[in-house]
């Protein structure tokens, strides 16, 4: 039972308010945001999601930059409410098409229409973009998508917050084309995020992927799906212990963990044939996610060598290499490095003839940063940085600088091997052929190297 | 037009009112109302825009009420909808002008457009004004029986609003009854979910006065209704279920069968996507198999798979949600989740409130065969650049090292953080030598080494200053410096910010003098002087003391000060398990994130529908609330006592005068929880009533200062002789029913003798020796070391139950015991007769 819901911008602006039973004071945001941004006066930790302040409880989630709120004086379910929060992002984002603090102050009337009918009195009624169409009248003011930084291929993927990989298209599912007609076609994502640490001698301590198959479907008439997915698939590892890298080698089966499905999947045949049925409902949603700590090859191999030069010199060398396909190319990939914090000067050395690449020393946090605009699959790259020290570094400075850790973005990559076989659309007719698009994307995680 | 908003990005306390705006806004929305130009809405639509969005931002529009109204005779939906959204938000502080809108929400409510319908009579119950109740109760009559679903749906809550605003008014219209029919008679899911919800508000705020409110809330869990909601599970949306999982959780099942039909017909709720579905079944699974240990076990390993799939599926805000219920089910069976950690490693870019629990689950599932790759994995974080993480983890491991019996090698790593040359872990890591050394002697001489090098000018941090400061004091006689080192110190005395630290620095000079004199002598007199003439009143009369002390009798103020010490064995716990047993009830509730029971931070009213069963809830507390104060002082107690203060403690402990003190249970080997707790629990358990345990909890916290006044004015009576029925019988549904129902009488900690332990090799070696002292088992299970049982007994003359749940680890040879009884005043007699049974097991 929730007693308020309000949207805040960075600054702490009211963007949305609704007041669904009166029962907490009307300055709840104000406290709310003052918390939240003094949660620790050094500023070193974030408040948690979920805090009380004199009865009151509050409940956040950031979404692209965004704080989406509820309060409750009542002893709720966290995890419905946080997922609710979440979920109501969603939703707004299935109706706005782009989610961002101007297309909300655009369109809060209809974002207030929208609340109106998936809260009532503090009980939630729908979350669901296709019941909700039948409720509500505004039309979404779409904000120009050319504002936003340009959508590359995999950019697109890009949006939201790392844990919440974007979503297919920026479209909404209300708005029509220019055209007059809806262009009939459907989306499906298979997105994975890869947390791997390796030791220090490159040995890998622990690697998890955590995938969603996630879909967003503009077909009318709601025709029933089915999806294939490897047969030779298996869920859950029988009894050994989780992390036996040993007894799974790098091919054969595809072999998760767990996973879980989306309401509106249908696993009648799952078990036989590894098919998911479903008649998708309109907007953005997960049809699957599942978790995998089977062995994989990971897609970077990260090497340092840190060498002193003399008292108060040491020379970093970060090598980076991609063990894909040459045919494959990963985009916008960070490398990072924190240094020992009495390093005061950093100078950088690429590879002669380097492009799309940058390099930086955040003099604030003693980091060190590397960007490359694109890695091809099977290429080496190598940065060296010259550090001069403020005191002396007694041979200390592998404890006091690391681990390296990276992220990227590599489009047309699953590194689980877990494939959709064949997307089948029930055909209404002979002629009826939208397009389907299935495409795979892998993120970094936690992608740490030790040294 | 530019969208309203835009100009009004940041309300800050300087922004104008807006009544230039507002008086603005007003003129135009006036030349709008009458007219019928073509396009005449749109510019109605963006006038409206513009007062919703001063609303927002909390500009007073409610000046505009009327012209609102005026204008919202239209045909257009939207238009409709953005009048009502303003009407519900001005309707309260304006009840005369609210008059206004009756009449066309009453008219709407007629309207042919269902739509028009539900939204018309939503608005209209959310005017929230007492004085118009009347005209709510024939449109919601209707709403009820609307052929259409929206309508109806939105009718139910409807009620509930009304019952909010005239609680009578609902009830006289006989619409609970109403919506009981209705909640199992409709096709629609929403409509039979909202009927749940709003009957549940209602016959929980009717049941204190209601005796009949108070049975229709029962029946809800009565199993024909819990029954007939989870078949149709499947047809609910997502939080329906939620609602009706939880529900479900409070089900009484009347056997086994039914407990495993429920577990059956749920299983695939544990595949849901949604985590507040899966956390909500799993609060059934749970609740359902509490009697049944091995089962119960079962559904541990059942969920893990699920709840680590949430932990990484979803935004770290979800993941901080069931990483707290993960952590709950870590702390209550570590052995399950203890090849699952490496699940809990933290990963470097999570938020730190995540890392913080992740550490807190490495602590608890730590165990002999983990232990290393844990601690190597921790001792990576004390070097990370997040430097709160690389502290908890510092205290991770100090608190791994604790519960171990093999420490070698973390001592090891504990001693290389002190040479990390970093501040922030040095602090940290002095401070958990200080309680290793305590609870470990036989590492001093390894400690002493490395710590003798530390210069006490790097450590600032008065915790791990006067940790320090402890160690130069207790091991002066090894380190060579450690008379000049203290004689720095006291040098500095008038720069030392911190009592902690001089009161530590007092006592450690005097450990110091008596072992070794001559060097010491001149610090001392330094210490002692400056001590007196401290302001702080703690120092100053320590500094009394000692000097009074040495002047009455030098020997005695070294038996006083320097007494040979026992190792600690178990640092206290901080939670009681009745709190903890308390937070699991609560399961899937904000009792958990925050680890407190509901009652710590919830007002009564709002224990929401967890405090379902308010006798229940009333007895339990009841039996508590006195707990309540007693654990409350105790945590505090403890947080004062536990580990930092040793000498604090010694000196409390001396102040009675009475050397013998120092055998006094805080260093005894042999006690489990710190001698503190138990001084504290039992004066409040030996006295069942209500009235006066205050006090005795304050009076037991005297005597824990050893202020020497005596802990109960007046023992109760001895109770009559308790004899137990030879051959008990109980069925298990009753046993359950009546766990739930009665509060704990009793709850204990009891060591079991060493021929016990060697004795239960499995559970049912003990379930035959407490057959023969008339104590029944009812259920049991675990492995080796952890066993848990629920036994019964009945009283001889009179059918009148005790019923227990005992706990043993095998490892630590104690047993944790809860009793629940039909007549409380002989559960401590029953107690007796069960713990002299116990101390039997084993003894040939």
């Amino acid at each position: 039972m929730i007693s308020q819901f309000f949207v805040l911008s960075q600054r702490g602006d009211n963007i949305v308010f609704r007041d669904y039973r009166g029962e907490v004071p009307k300055g709840s945001a104000e406290i709310f945001f003052r918390k939240v941004k003094f949660w620790k006066e050094d500023g070193q930790e974030e408040a948690p999601p979920v805090f009380n302040v004199d009865g009151v409880n509050y409940f956040h989630v950031k979404v692209v930059g965004l704080l989406f709120v509820a309060t409750t004086r009542v002893n709720v379910s966290p995890s419905l409410v946080l997922e609710l929060l979440q979920r109501i992002a969603r939703v707004i984002k299935d109706y706005l098409g782009i989610l961002n603090e101007d297309s909300l102050r655009k369109n809060f009337v209809l974002v207030y229409e929208l609340l109106d009918e998936v809260i009532d009195f503090g009980y939630v009624q729908t979350t669901s973009t296709e019941v909700l169409k039948s409720y509500v009248f505004n039309e979404p003011i779409v904000v120009d998508a050319a504002r936003l930084q340009p959508l590359g291929p995999a950019a697109i993927f890009m949006q939201g917050t790392k844990r919440m990989p974007g979503t297919a298209v920026t479209k909404s599912v209300v708005a029509n084309e220019p055209g007059g007609r809806k262009r009939e076609e459907i989306f499906v994502d298979i997105i994975e995020k890869i947390s791997v640490t390796f030791s220090s001698s490159g040995y890998i301590l622990t690697s998890e992927i955590d995938g969603t198959i996630q879909m967003k479907s503009y077909l009318t008439g709601n025709p029933e799906i089915r999806l294939a997915l490897n047969d030779d698939l298996s869920i859950g590892r029988g009894g050994g212990s989780v992390y036996d890298y040993r007894s799974s080698s790098g091919s054969g089966a595809v072999i998760l963990d767990d996973c879980n499905f989306h309401e509106s999947v249908r696993l009648d045949s799952f078990d036989m044939d590894r098919t998911l049925s479903l008649v998708p409902p309109d907007g953005e949603f997960p049809v699957m996610n599942y978790r995998m700590t089977q062995e994989f090859k990971p897609p970077f191999r990260i090497n340092t060598l840190i060498e002193e030069a003399g008292a108060l010199k040491a020379e970093v060398i970060l090598k980076v290499r991609a063990e894909f396909a040459s045919s494959i190319t990963a985009n916008t990939v960070v490398v990072q490095m924190p240094l020992p914090k009495y390093t005061i000067r950093a100078s950088f050395e690429l590879e002669p003839g380097a492009v799309g690449q940058r390099t930086d020393f955040k003099e604030a946090n003693k980091r060190l940063e590397w960007g490359l605009k694109k890695i091809v699959g099977g290429s080496e790259y190598t940065l060296r940085a010259k550090l001069t020290f403020s005191q002396e570094s007694h041979g200390n400075i592998t404890k006091e600088a690391g681990p390296v850790s990276m992220t990227f973005t590599i489009p047309m990559y699953n590194a689980s091997r877990l494939q959709v076989k064949y997307l089948q659309i029930a055909k209404k007719s002979s002629a009826y052929n939208p397009y389907r698009w299935v495409r795979y994307v892998t993120q970094a995680n936690s992608y740490v190297a030790r040294i | 037009m530019a969208p309203p908003a835009q100009s009004q990005r940041s309300p800050s306390p300087s922004q104008p009112s807006g009544k230039s705006e507002v008086s603005d806004l007003k003129s135009q929305l006036r030349q709008l109302a009458g007219s019928r130009a073509p396009g005449v809405d749109d510019s109605k639509r963006d006038l409206f825009k513009k007062v919703i969005s001063y609303m927002t931002i909390g500009i007073d529009v409610s000046a505009l009420f009327g012209e609102m109204v005026m204008c919202s005779a239209t045909s257009d939906i939207v238009l409709k909808k953005m009048c009502y959204l303003y009407v519900g938000n001005y309707a309260k502080v304006n009840p005369d002008l609210a008059l206004l809108t009756i009449n066309f929400l009453q008219k709407d409510c007629q309207d042919q457009d269902p739509m028009i319908r539900g939204l018309a009579l939503r608005s209209l119950c959310s005017l929230r004004v007492a004085n118009l109740v009347e005209y709510l109760v024939g449109p919601l009559g209707l709403g009820l029986k609307d052929s259409n679903s929206y309508v109806r749906m939105v009718a139910v809550i409807g009620v509930l609003k009304l019952y909010h605003i005239s609680a009578s008014t609902c009830i006289d219209a006989d619409f609970p009854v109403i919506l009981k029919n209705l909640m199992i008679t409709d096709s629609d899911t929403q409509v039979v979910a909202n009927c749940l919800s709003a009957l549940q508000e209602i016959w929980s705020a009717e049941a204190s006065t209601s005796e009949e409110a108070s049975r229709e809330r029962e029946g809800l869990l009565s199993k024909p209704i819990v029954y007939f909601l989870l078949n149709k599970i499947r047809e609910f949306n997502e939080w329906a279920q939620c609602l009706v999982l939880e529900l479900a959780a409070k089900y009484v099942p009347s056997d086994n069968n039914d407990i495993f039909d429920i577990m059956n017909l749920l299983e695939d709720r544990l595949q849901h996507a949604n985590g507040a579905v899966v956390l909500a079944t799993i609060k059934v699974f749970l609740h359902l198999t509490l009697s049944m240990t091995d089962v119960h076990q079962q559904v541990y390993e059942r969920i893990k798979a699920p709840l680590l799939t949430l932990v990484s599926s979803g935004s770290p805000e979800q993941s901080y949600a069931v990483l707290s219920h993960l952590h709950l089910l870590v702390m209550r069976a570590p052995f399950i989740f203890s090849s699952d950690y490496k699940h809990f490693y933290c990963q470097y870019n999570e938020p730190s409130y995540v890392k913080k629990l992740k550490l807190e689950m490495l602590t608890a599932v730590a165990n002999e065969s983990n232990t290393y790759e844990i601690v190597t994995e921790l001792c990576e974080y004390a070097a990370n650049v997040d430097i709160p993480i690389a502290r908890e983890s510092i205290r991770a491991v100090g608190k791994i090292a604790l519960q171990q019996y093999d420490v070698n090698a973390i001592v090891d790593r504990l001693l290389q953080f002190l040479e990390m040359e970093k501040d922030y872990v040095t602090a940290e890591a002095l401070v958990l030598v200080k309680d290793l050394l305590r609870k470990y002697p036989q590492w001093s001489h390894d400690c002493i080494a490395v710590v003798g090098n530390i210069s006490s000018k790097n450590v600032q941090e008065p915790k791990a200053k006067a940790a320090l400061i402890w160690m130069l004091g207790e091991y002066s006689q090894d380190m060579q410096d450690a008379p000049y080192i203290l004689e720095g110190l006291i040098e500095s005395w008038d720069e030392e910010h911190s009592a902690e630290v001089r009161l530590h620095l007092l006592t450690a000079v005097m450990k110091c003098f008596f072992k070794r004199p001559p060097e010491t002598q001149k610090a001392l007199g330094a210490a002692l002087a400056a001590g007196l003439a401290d302001f702080h009143q703690d120092v100053h009369d320590r500094a009394l003391f000692y000097y009074r002390l040495l002047q009455h009798n030098v020997s005695v103020a070294e038996r006083v000060v320097n007494p040979p010490k026992q190792a600690v064995s178990v640092f206290a716990d901080t939670q009681s398990s009745e709190i903890k047993d308390r937070i699991f009830d609560e399961f899937n509730s904000l009792s958990v994130v925050y680890q407190k029971p509901s009652y710590m931070f919830t007002d009564k009213e709002h224990r929401g529908p967890f405090e379902f069963s308010e006798e229940l809830g009333n007895l339990s507390i009841a039996g508590e609330s006195a707990d309540n104060v007693v654990s409350a002082q105790r945590v505090e107690a403890n947080d004062k006592d536990l580990l930092l203060s040793t000498s604090e403690k010694e000196e409390a402990k001396i102040s009675t005068g009475n050397d013998s003190a120092y055998s006094a249970p805080m260093y005894d080997a042999s006690s489990v929880l710190v001698t503190a707790s138990q001084t504290l629990m039992e004066p409040a358990i030996s006295n069942p009533t209500l009235p006066g345990q205050a006090t005795q909890a304050i009076l037991a916290i005297d005597d824990l200062l050893g202020l020497g006044i005596p802990a109960a004015p007046a023992p109760p009576p001895p109770p009559p002789q308790l004899k137990l029925h030879t051959r008990a019988v109980l069925d298990p549904a009753t046993f359950q029913q009546k766990w739930r129902q009665l509060p704990v009488a009793l709850s204990q900690e009891y060591s079991l003798s060493p021929q016990g332990i060697a004795a239960l090799t499995a559970p049912q070696a003990l379930l035959r020796h407490m057959q023969g002292h008339s104590i029944q088992c009812i259920a049991s299970g675990g492995q080796s070391p952890n066993f848990k049982f629920f036994f019964f007994a009945q009283k001889a003359e009179e059918p009148s139950n005790y019923l227990v749940e005992c706990i043993i680890n095998s490892s630590s040879a104690k047993a944790q015991m809860k009793i629940k009884a039909d007549d409380q005043s002989t559960s401590q007699a029953f107690s007796d007769i069960f713990q002299s049974a116990l101390s039997k097991f084993g003894v040939p």
